[in-house]
């Protein structure tokens, strides 16, 4: 793996943070999607239990590696776990704000 | 194995977890609580969601449908790894609004609504209560399990239900030992939370021990287990995907909805690290816990003789293998997860039920007005304990008249429908600003009674419903039969009902939502809410504060604790600029009061209580209006004083500029007078000296003659000086009177030089003029104008070095103006003495040529500015060069300036 750069500009340190939160919401759908895939021609001829089991824990387990990983990343924002550069702080002992002059408005 | 031995085995650890809690508590009391927070702890507390429904009964649930026991675990993992969604808006709203409860929020939300808190307590406890019942069923049913390999089982069966008895009562006694010692503002329970985090991993432990063991001990490895699975009854997957789907939501509603798991997302959780940990970790947990329930359910039922109850064989297996020991951790495993569920679900509905039923009923019973009765927080916690007293006696109840048994055993989807009635209002609640009371009350009970009547009821049996109904419906209507709504039959009941239930709940939610009008406490509170990463601040419920502080005070001392309350009032008076212990009654104030209240009372209680002493005044639009004002009038008078020091800044720098102007010109004054004395003295020096020496005694008649000359010329020389001075100074003070006439350029230039011929000593210059170039007529003051030119040519006979020394004086047009330049053919003027030569006394040399004092150039300049022209000095021309720009002829008004 390449040496991780330091970031030149903050806006570009608040783009990447937001597209880590983007990711980190994403995180269900795929959740949901994986689950669900088994439902997928399920009318057809019963399958297998033990591979079926198979499925689910393998990609349950990938579920919780990769949320783990993302927020591995998201602790290292300097505004705590839970910072979002596009909010206000709002609640007492929570992130801080930082000036997030570059970074687009998020559709809320 | 000795049945009294594993009831000693289970009251030592029962004896471990409560000194586990009472050190946790006492530690966290005396500050060094700091691990507690950790995220771990946190991410263990979460496990009560893993009852003795899911320990027993996931086998048992995995024994007869197959990998469908997954889901229970596959919504809480969705909404865990969602947490950026939902979660970490409800731990922001929780800790902003100090939330005690799922009912809580509710009733906060929509304006402190007390009927919707009592409208959730109510399904809450409804819901909640069978499920205590299937936690005591299952800790009697374990240890019916083991007196079953003990002769003389069946009597002990038959003490089965004093067991529970003893069980609810102990459990009765440890939650309100810890779970109501304290009236914390922020509600909570360290002791708690550390218990059940120790009996996550006792159940975590025994269940991963059993399945190792089946894995491994029974089995020989995974392939051998894969073959297994695949000979056993369960070795085909038949997916039902409605049920898949609906339960995997059903289990993720009900993982945010129900109290217990309230109790430990959001009102124990202390910061979002705790949260950001557990998105992962708890499903991580949850992945665990059911990593090898197909495995022993497969195992078993490929062992166990065909009549076994798959929901035991986490404890018949071992056992049936003859490892007592094993199946003595199991047993411990199942019994912390029932306990550890009762625990928190007990505390959670206590406080549910004590701020939302109980502490109303007693507040309006006295209506004198809290301040002036009985000890508010004795009340409090007073109720709690009867409430958790209740709920564990109604879990008991329901566990007795309900006979056990299979029927007990379905409770648990049965009882996650009845709570996820609560999702419409919660979820709309926290992201749409146009739920109201009105749409959430409807929705509530609707799905409240659809739920009721499809599911819960028939769950009862022949009791409630005949038979007759539930093939035909009520008086006949086919079209309302439970269980096929509508007419739409074939569904699986949970199924059925939860989408009708949650279906008309949100229909109705979302309809009356927005037909009804909400009111302004419910508006400020929605957008409180919703908004809760946008407001910092808290919104204003009091607009006037024609309360009494010290009545608050007392009030608010008898919730809280006295040194609570006396520290909360000294800072806020603090905060006011105030000493002692009463601050204003702003409305600020009574905001920060209430909430604080509600950490221990709830929102509508502590709204309520504040309420009697400020006099009822609820909150008006008017009132809002004038908080909108008065936060209009902030933000103009702080642009003003914005303004203003902007303002006084600008001043401050102009100060500063004429401060330094001034300066500047008192030291040019000091220079001057300086330059003006020394000027003076010179002459007046050898006046003095020639004249005493004629006093004293008369030398020959030729000395005294000389003596006269130089007297006389010195003071001609001071004359001059002084008219010189007086010259530039009525010059400068711009109240010469100019005599403008219309003359040749060619006579005033002749008079200069005639005049300037006699002066002086007649040293010889000569003058080269072209006559012709000369024949201008100009119309200025003609004769000050003839005081410049002599000034130039005096100098130029003065001061140019030259051996023969010759004037140039040649006139031209210069951009359309008459300039006439005086170029001598001397050293000429060095250049950085060029931008010196036209200031008061400056000269270039010592000499004293004629008495120069440096003032004529300085007289040449102010003329000059007077007459409209300009003089400056001409660098390059092989001497020195004065260049004298004539005014232009129209701009030269003629008046004086």
């Amino acid at each position: 793996m390449a040496p991780r750069r330091e970031p030149i500009f903050l806006e570009r340190e608040t783009y990447r943070r937001r597209r880590l939160i983007d990711a980190v919401r994403l995180l269900p759908l795929v959740g949901v999607l994986l689950f669900l895939g088994p439902l997928l021609g399920s009318g057809a001829a019963p399958r297998s239990t033990a591979l079926g089991g198979l499925y689910v824990f393998s990609t349950w387990l990938g579920l919780i590696a990769l949320t783990a990983l993302l927020v591995r990343w998201l602790a290292r924002a300097p505004g705590g776990v839970g910072s979002d550069p596009l909010e206000p702080d709002a609640a007492p002992g929570g992130p801080s704000t930082r000036a997030g002059g570059g970074a687009e408005p998020d559709a809320r | 194995m000795n049945s009294n031995v594993l009831i000693s085995v289970s009251l030592i650890y029962v004896a471990f977890l409560f000194l586990v809690a009472f050190g946790a508590d006492k530690r966290a009391r005396a500050g060094r609580g700091a691990w507690l927070h950790a995220p771990i702890v946190y991410t263990l507390s979460l496990s009560i969601y893993c009852t003795a429904w899911t320990f027993y009964g996931a086998v048992g649930y995995a024994a007869r449908s197959g990998l469908e026991f997954v889901t229970i675990y596959l919504g809480p993992t969705l909404v865990m790894v969602g947490w950026w969604w939902i979660l970490r808006r409800l731990v922001r709203i929780g800790r902003a609004q100090r939330i005690t409860s799922v009912a809580d929020l509710i009733s906060s939300r929509y304006g402190k609504s007390n009927l919707l808190g009592v409208i959730v307590t109510a399904l809450a406890v409804i819901g909640t209560t069978p499920y205590i019942a299937l936690q005591l069923q299952s800790v009697t049913l374990s240890l019916a399990v083991f007196n079953a390999h003990e002769p003389g089982a069946e009597v002990r069966l038959s003490t089965a239900p004093a067991t529970a008895l003893w069980v609810a009562m102990g459990l009765a006694v440890f939650t309100v030992m810890f779970g109501t010692r304290n009236l914390d503002v922020n509600e909570r329970h360290h002791g708690v939370v550390t218990a059940i985090a120790v009996e996550a991993i006792v159940k975590l432990v025994a269940l991963l021990a059993v399945g190792v063991f089946v894995v491994w001990g029974i089995a020989g490895g995974p392939a051998d287990v894969a073959r297994i699975i695949e000979a056993s009854p369960i070795s085909d997957w038949q997916i039902n995907g409605g049920r898949w789907a609906s339960l995997t939501f059903l289990s993720a509603a009900a993982f945010l909805t129900l109290p217990r798991m309230f109790q430990v997302l959001v009102v124990e959780n202390v910061d979002e690290k705790q949260l950001a940990t557990a998105s992962w970790a708890f499903p991580l947990y949850l992945f665990l816990m059911s990593l090898f329930v197909i495995p022993i359910a497969a195992v078993g039922l490929t062992r166990l003789p065909a009549g076994a109850n798959p929901d035991l064989f986490v404890l018949t297996v071992p056992l049936a293998e003859g490892r007592d020991g094993l199946a003595m951790l199991s047993f411990l495993g199942g019994f912390s997860s029932a306990t550890s569920m009762v625990i928190v679900a007990a505390i959670a509905l206590s406080t549910m039920v004590s701020n939302h039923i109980v502490m109303p009923v007693w507040l309006s019973l006295r209506q004198g007005g809290a301040s002036m009765s009985g000890d508010v927080r004795n009340a409090v916690l007073l109720s709690r304990r009867v409430s958790i007293g209740v709920v564990l006696a109604l879990g008991y109840l329901y566990y007795r008249f309900s006979g056990g048994g299979a029927a007990l055993a379905a409770i648990g989807l049965i009882s996650f429908t009845g709570i996820a009635q609560v999702l419409p209002a919660m979820l709309g609640g926290i992201f749409w600003r146009g739920a109201t009371r009105v749409g959430a009350a409807a929705g509530l009970i609707a799905g409240f009674a659809v739920w009721a009547y499809a599911l819960f009821l028939p769950s009862f049996g022949e009791a409630i419903f005949p038979a007759q109904v539930m093939a035909d419906g009520p008086l006949g209507l086919a079209w309302l039969r439970p269980q096929a709504l509508f007419g739409i039959s074939g569904l699986d009941p949970v199924v059925h009902a939860l989408i009708w239930s949650l279906t008309i709940n949100t229909m109705l939610f979302f309809g009356f939502s927005l037909l009804s009008f909400p009111t302004p406490l419910e508006r400020l509170q929605g957008a409180q809410f919703v908004n809760v990463f946008e407001h910092s601040q808290p919104g204003r419920g009091w607009a006037r504060g024609a309360a009494e502080a010290e009545d608050l005070l007392i009030m608010a001392q008898r919730i809280m604790g006295g040194a609570e309350a006396q520290e909360l009032f000294r800072a806020q008076a603090a905060a006011q600029g105030k000493s002692g212990y009463l601050p204003d009654t702003t409305p600020e104030f009574l905001q920060r009061l209430e909430r604080e209240l509600s950490g221990s009372v709830g929102a509508a209680t502590a709204h309520a209580m504040v309420g009697q002493i400020v006099g009822g005044a609820a909150v008006s639009v008017e009132d809002l209006m004038a908080v909108a004002d008065e936060t209009q009038q902030m933000l103009e008078y702080s642009s003003q004083l914005e303004a203003k020091s902007e303002e006084l800044a600008r001043t401050a720098r102009k100060l500063g500029e004429a401060n330094a102007k001034l300066t500047q010109l008192s030291i040019q004054k000091d220079a001057f007078l300086s330059q003006i004395s020394h000027e003076l003295r010179t002459p007046m020096t050898s006046i003095r000296a020639f004249s005493e020496i004629l006093r004293d005694g008369p030398p020959d008649a030729g000395a005294q003659q000389k003596f006269a000359g130089i007297i006389q010329d010195e003071a001609t020389r001071l004359t001059r000086l002084l008219d010189d001075l007086l010259d530039l100074s009525v010059l400068e003070a711009g109240q010469v009177t100019l005599n403008i006439q219309r003359d040749s350029l060619r006579a005033v230039i002749d008079q200069a030089v005639a005049a300037a011929g006699t002066a002086g000593d007649g040293r010889l210059l000569e003058i080269r003029r072209d006559p012709a170039r000369e024949e201008v007529t100009i119309r200025t003051d003609t004769d000050r104008l003839a005081q410049v030119f002599i000034n130039l040519i005096a100098n130029a006979r003065k001061y140019c070095d030259a051996a023969q020394p010759k004037l140039t004086i040649w006139v031209s047009r210069q951009e359309g103006r008459l300039v006439v330049d005086f170029v001598d053919n001397g050293a000429g003027i060095p250049a950085e003495a060029q931008a010196v030569i036209f200031e008061k006394f400056s000269r270039l040399s010592d000499q004293q040529k004629a008495g120069g004092a440096g003032l004529g150039l300085a007289i040449c300049r102010e003329i000059m500015d007077k007459l409209g022209g300009a003089i400056a000095y001409l660098p390059g021309q092989g001497g020195a060069a004065f260049r004298v720009t004539l005014p232009a002829d129209r701009a030269r008004s003629g008046n004086s300036g």
